[in-house]
C-alpha cells in the first residue's frame, strides 16, 4: 500500500506491505533507528514517537494507520543544532544510564509538559509510567523533567 | 544537576554529565539492531514450548520452501560446533554437553531446536511457524526443592538425583560456637527467581569473509573478549580471525556476561550462507532464553549470646541452577558463602551449597551476584535475632560489626575486608531518619491501630572482582593511553561499560592527571579489533580494576612525556597543567601537543627511547575492594488491601572515593529500584510443567516510575587502600541493601501481630492473606 505522510517535518512516500509495524517503518525503511524496540507489546514505550501531536508507541500502530500524519521522532526534536529543552535536561540530570529507553522516554515526558506545563512529580511519574527504564530508577528522569519545565517557563 | 566545567580544573570528585550522552538524547548512537549490512540476512529461531520432551523427529520441508527462505539448520548441522562454555569449576561438577541447537532432547521452554534464515525479518518469523517438531512430551520439574525429592523426573537422564554439585565450606569451629550459644534462630529464606530484564534484548550480527577466513560479530554484550575467545573456539576459528564488537549496549546487570548458544550459532550461519546474519532476541526469548537471577532457598541458622553476641552462622543453600550451567552459574552460589558474614566479626560459618537442575533456563549472574541473595539471608537473620532476644536492630548490628581499627580483616570464609567504618553509614543514616523519633511515632501508630515499619540493611558487598586467582576469566583489567601527534589522547579500556558512564570517569581521570581538558580525550572500548584484550564491566569492577589500570598507563605515560619534554624543556622535573608541560625549575613551558609531535618527528629522540606515545598497562589487582553501607526504610502498611507504602528511603553507601557523585547517585537509584522490584513485585514464576507464567511484562511486573519512593542518597567514604585512586564499586550497592531492608521494614510492621518472616515478593495480595490470620490466634 502506498503511504504519504511526514516524518520532522520533511515528506515521505512508500510502498508497504499492510503488515508492516510502524516502528520497523521508521527503523528499517526511512532509517530512523532512534526510535527503539524493547517489547513489541506496547508495555515498554522504549518506540514512543509524536504522531499529530500525541505521544503513540510506534510498535502497535501499522504503518499504513499513519498515512497522512504528522510524526515527529527523537531525531526531530533539537533544532537549529540546539537540543530540545527536555534533550538537554535528561543530559544535564544524567536521566540516561545505558540509553535504550531514552528516546522513547525524552518523547513522553515532552508529551507531559505539552499537555501540562507545571506538572508535579506525581503527574511526572504517572505520564512516564507506560516507559520502563531498567537503569536509572527514574528519579533522575524526573528530576530531567521537572528541571526541563522550569527552563521552558 | 551537574556542574558546568572550565577548561583545566580538577575534575575528579565534580558532578560532571556524561560525554556519551548527545547521541543517546538525540537517538544517534548504534545498538546491535541500528545496523544494516549489504546483503544482511535474519534469523529467526524455533524454540521448544516444552520443558522437558525427545525430538523424534523434524521437518524442515515447509519452511525451507517459503518463498525467501534461503536456509533452515537444526541440531543435526550444528553437532560439530562446540558446546556453550561453562567457566566455572567447581570439585565433581556435572557438566551437560550444552549443544547449540538441540539434537535429540529439549531441557526447557525455549530451548532453541532450528533456525530460520531469510533475506526478509517477516519472512523469517513466519517461516519458523512452518517447521514441525514431532515431540514426545517428558515429565518436567521446575522448583529445586521437587527436583532433589526421591522419584522427581531426572532433568538430565544420566544424573537422577538431579543434582549438579555439592559445596561444603567450614571456618572457625562451628560446632562448639551452636554448642556454647544461649539461643539459636533458624529459618528459610528463599530468594526468587528474577529476569534481568535490560532494555535492549540481546541480538547479533554475524559478518563473514569466506576469503579472509574472518568473521566479525556484533553482539550486545558486557565481555566482547571474552566472547571472542570462547565464541572463535565453539567455531574452530582462529582467535585472531575473530572480531568482536559490542556497539551500544542498552543495559546488561549480568545477562550479557555470557557466551549465548545464539552468539556461535549466527557465526555458524554467516559462515554457511556466506551472507551477514542478523537475529535480534524478542522480548518473549528474553523472558525464555536469556540467563535468570537468583533462585535460592536457603536455611540459615544462627548461633548468638544472650547480648546478641553472634557465635556462629550456618547456611545449607539450595541453588536453581536451571537445565545448563552457562558462564558462571555454578560458581553464583559461592560468591554467596563468601559473602554470608555480612559486616559482622563471628569466625564460626558452615555451607553446604547443593546446586540443583531444574527444567527452567539457566540461572548466572544478576545485578549483585550472589552478594544480593546473602546479605537478604544475614540481614533478616539478625533482625530475627534481634526480634528474639527483644533487642534493637541497629544495637545488635553494632555489637557484632568488624571494627574500625580491625581492618584488614580476615573473614571466616576467607575474604580479607581491605577497609571500613560500618558504624558510620548506621549512624549517619539513623540520624537522617530521626531514628528515636520514628520508633515513637510507630508506637503510637500501632496504638491507634496502624501497621508502620522501619528497617535497616547493613550490608558489605565485594567489589573489583576481581584478583585473577578467584576468577574463571582473569580478574585483571587492561588500558592503552595513546597520545597523538596532535596531542589528542585516546583511551582504550578493557572494561566494556554499557551505561555505567566511563566514558565520562576515564576521561576525567586521564584530564586530571596529563593536565588537559576533557574534551581533548577519547574513551573507546568494545572492539576487540581495537582495544587491547580486556576482561569487561561486571561485578562492581570497571572503575576500581579498569579506572585503575588507566591510571597506571597514565603514570607510564607521564614518563615517557618527562623524557620527550627533557629534548624540548631544560629538565624532567615538570608539572602537567592547563595542557602544558612546565619545568619547575625554569618555569619555561611546552604545549603538550608540541610534545606529542616531537615523540613523533622522532629527530633527537633521547638514548633507548622509542618513538610516540603509547602506553598499554595490564593490572592485576590484589585483593577485592568491599563497599558497604546502610540503608533505611520506612513502610505505611494498608491493613485493608496489604499495599505497602514506602514513605522514606534513605541509602548512606560506602563506595570509597567518588569520582563523579551525579554517577554514583544514578547508580545507587538504579540499584534501589532492582533491589524493590525483587522485594516487593518481581517473580520468574514457572509453573510445575516448566512453562513460564510470567513471561512478559504484562506478567512480570517490573518497577515503573509511579512504583518507585524518593531515593535520599548519601554517603560516607572510606578510601580503599587496594587501588591508587581509593575506590571501591557502586553498581550493586542499591541492589544488595534495598530488598532486606525492604522486608526488615515490614516484617517490623507486622511483628507484633506474630509475623516473624516474608518471603519475597511481598505482593499486596501475599500481606493481605497474611493480616487475615495473623494476630488472630
Amino acid at each position: 500500500m502506498k503511504i504519504n505522510l511526514t516524518i520532522n517535518g520533511k515528506p515521505h512516500s512508500h510502498d508497504v506491505e499492510p503488515r508492516l509495524l510502524l516502528i520497523h517503518y521508521l527503523r528499517e525503511v526511512v532509517g530512523l533507528t532512534g526510535s527503539h524496540i524493547g517489547c513489541e507489546t506496547t508495555l515498554c514505550g522504549a518506540c514512543t514517537i509524536e504522531m499529530n501531536g500525541q505521544a503513540v508507541k510506534s510498535c502497535t500502530v501499522f504503518a499504513v494507520q499513519a498515512d497522512g500524519a504528522n510524526l515527529v521522532t527523537i531525531e526531530g526534536l533539537a533544532s537549529n543544532g540546539k537540543h530540545h529543552a527536555m534533550q538537554e535536561a535528561f543530559w544535564n540530570q544524567h536521566g540516561a544510564q545505558c540509553g535504550f529507553c531514552t528516546p522513547g522516554m525524552i518523547m513522553a515526558s515532552k508529551q507531559i509538559l505539552d499537555r501540562n506545563p507545571n506538572p508535579t512529580d506525581e503527574e511526572i511519574r504517572h505520564g512516564i509510567e507506560g516507559n520502563l527504564c531498567r537503569c536509572t530508577g527514574y528519579q533522575h528522569i524526573v528530576n530531567a523533567v521537572r528541571a526541563a519545565a522550569e527552563a521552558t517557563k | 544537576m551537574a556542574t558546568t566545567i572550565t577548561k583545566t580544573e580538577k575534575l575528579i570528585g565534580k558532578r560532571i554529565r556524561r560525554r556519551e550522552d548527545p547521541r543517546l538524547i538525540t537517538g544517534t548512537a548504534t545498538y546491535v539492531d541500528d545496523m544494516q549490512l549489504a546483503g544482511m540476512h535474519y534469523a529467526s529461531i524455533v524454540r521448544s514450548p516444552h520443558a522437558a520432551a525427545k525430538i523424534r523427529s523434524i521437518d524442515i520441508k515447509a519452511a525451507l520452501a517459503a518463498p525467501g527462505v534461503v536456509a533452515v539448520f537444526t541440531g543435526k548441522d550444528t553437532e560439530q560446533v562446540g558446546p556453550v562454555p561453562c567457566g566455572g569449576s567447581l570439585p565433581g561438577l556435572r557438566v551437560p554437553h550444552h549443544h547449540i541447537l538441540a539434537t535429540d532432547r529439549v531441557y526447557f521452554v525455549g530451548h532453541p531446536v532450528a533456525v530460520v534464515v531469510a533475506a526478509d525479518r517477516y519472512v523469517a518469523r513466519d517461516a519458523a511457524d512452518l517447521v514441525e517438531v514431532d515431540w514426545e512430551v517428558l515429565p518436567a520439574v521446575a522448583d529445586p526443592e521437587k527436583a532433589l525429592a526421591p522419584g522427581a523426573p531426572p532433568v538430565h537422564p544420566q544424573w537422577p538425583d538431579n543434582t549438579a554439585f555439592t559445596y561444603h565450606q567450614e571456618g572457625g569451629d562451628i560446632d562448639k560456637a551452636f554448642a556454647e550459644a544461649d539461643v539459636i534462630v533458624k529459618q528459610r529464606i528463599v530468594s526468587q527467581r528474577l529476569v534481568p530484564v535490560a532494555m535492549e534484548t540481546r541480538g547479533v550480527i554475524a559478518d563473514w569473509r569466506g576469503a579472509d577466513r574472518a568473521l566479525t560479530l556484533y553482539t550486545s554484550t558486557q565481555v566482547p573478549h571474552l566472547v571472542r575467545t570462547l565464541v572463535a573456539g565453539m567455531l574452530g576459528l582462529e582467535e585472531n580471525r575473530m572480531r568482536v564488537v559490542a556497539p551500544e549496549v542498552g543495559g546488561g546487570f549480568g545477562s550479557k556476561l555470557n557466551i549465548y548458544a545464539e552468539e556461535a550459532l549466527m557465526g555458524f550461519v554467516a559462515m554457511k550462507i556466506n551472507k551477514p546474519v542478523k537475529w535480534i532476541e524478542s522480548r518473549r526469548e528474553n523472558f525464555l532464553c536469556t540467563i535468570h537471577g537468583r533462585g535460592h532457598v536457603d536455611y540459615f541458622e544462627v548461633a548468638a549470646k544472650k547480648d546478641g553476641t553472634i557465635l556462629g552462622i550456618k547456611l545449607k543453600l539450595i541453588q536453581d541452577l536451571g537445565s545448563y550451567h552457562q558462564l558462571l552459574t555454578p560458581v553464583i552460589p559461592t560468591l554467596s558463602v563468601l559473602m554470608m558474614p555480612g559486616l559482622y566479626r563471628t569466625q564460626n560459618i558452615r555451607a553446604d551449597i547443593v546446586g540443583v537442575f531444574t527444567n527452567c533456563v539457566p540461572t548466572d549472574a544478576y545485578r549483585g551476584a550472589g552478594r544480593p541473595e546473602a546479605t537478604h539471608g544475614i540481614e533478616r537473620m539478625v533482625d530475627i535475632l534481634a526480634d528474639e532476644l527483644k533487642m534493637d536492630p541497629a544495637e545488635i548490628r553494632l555489637k557484632n560489626f568488624v571494627q574500625k581499627e580491625e581492618f584488614p580483616f580476615p573473614t571466616a570464609t576467607g575474604l580479607m575486608y581491605d577497609s571500613g567504618d560500618y558504624s558510620a553509614p548506621l549512624a549517619k543514616v539513623l540520624d537522617l531518619a530521626g531514628y528515636q523519633e520514628l520508633r515513637a511515632e510507630q508506637a503510637k501508630a500501632q496504638a491507634a491501630g496502624k501497621l508502620m515499619g522501619v528497617g535497616l540493611c547493613t550490608y558489605g558487598e565485594i567489589c573489583g572482582i576481581g584478583p585473577s586467582p578467584a576468577t574463571p576469566a582473569g580478574g585483571w583489567e587492561s588500558a592503552t593511553v595513546k597520545i597523538e601527534p596532535s596531542g589528542k589522547v585516546t583511551v582504550m579500556t578493557g572494561s566494556c561499560h554499557h551505561g555505567q558512564g566511563e566514558e565520562t570517569t576515564f576521561a576525567m581521570i586521564a584530564a586530571d592527571e596529563l593536565g588537559i581538558g576533557i574534551d581533548d580525550i577519547l574513551v573507546v572500548r568494545g572492539d576487540t579489533a581495537i582495544v587491547q584484550y580486556g576482561i569487561g564491566t561486571f561485578g562492581s569492577r570497571a572503575t576500581a580494576i579498569g579506572g585503575t589500570a588507566l591510571y597506571f598507563a597514565l603514570q607510564e605515560m607521564k614518563v615517557k612525556i618527562k623524557k620527550f619534554g627533557a629534548m624540548l624543556l631544560e629538565s624532567d622535573d615538570v608539572t602537567f597543567e592547563d595542557g602544558r608541560v612546565t619545568c619547575n625549575k625554569t618555569g619555561n613551558s611546552k604545549p603538550l601537543a608540541e610534545i606529542a609531535g616531537a615523540s613523533y618527528r622522532a629527530m633527537k629522540l633521547p638514548p633507548n627511547t622509542e618513538p610516540g606515545l603509547n602506553v598499554t598497562y595490564f593490572w592485576e589487582p590484589p585483593n577485592f575492594t568491599f563497599g558497604f553501607g546502610a540503608h533505611f526504610i520506612v513502610t505505611d502498611i494498608d491493613r485493608d488491601t496489604g499495599h505497602i507504602k514506602i514513605r522514606r528511603y534513605i541509602a548512606v553507601d560506602d563506595c570509597g572515593n567518588i569520582l563523579n557523585p551525579l554517577i554514583v547517585d544514578g547508580q545507587v537509584h538504579g540499584g534501589v529500584a532492582q533491589g524493590l522490584g525483587q522485594a516487593l513485585w518481581e517473580q520468574a514464576v514457572y509453573d510445575d510443567n516448566g512453562q513460564l507464567v510470567t513471561g512478559e511484562f504484562m506478567d512480570y511486573v517490573m518497577p515503573r516510575a509511579h512504583m518507585m519512593p524518593w531515593v535520599e542518597s548519601h554517603h560516607t567514604i572510606t578510601p580503599s587502600p587496594v587501588n591508587p585512586l581509593g575506590v571501591k564499586g557502586v553498581g550493586e550497592a542499591g541492589t544488595i541493601g534495598a530488598s532486606p531492608a525492604l522486608v526488615n521494614s515490614v516484617v517490623d510492621a507486622l511483628s507484633h501481630l506474630g509475623v516473624r518472616h516474608i518471603d519475597m515478593p511481598l505482593t499486596p495480595e501475599k500481606i493481605w492473606k497474611i493480616l487475615q490470620t495473623a494476630g488472630k490466634n
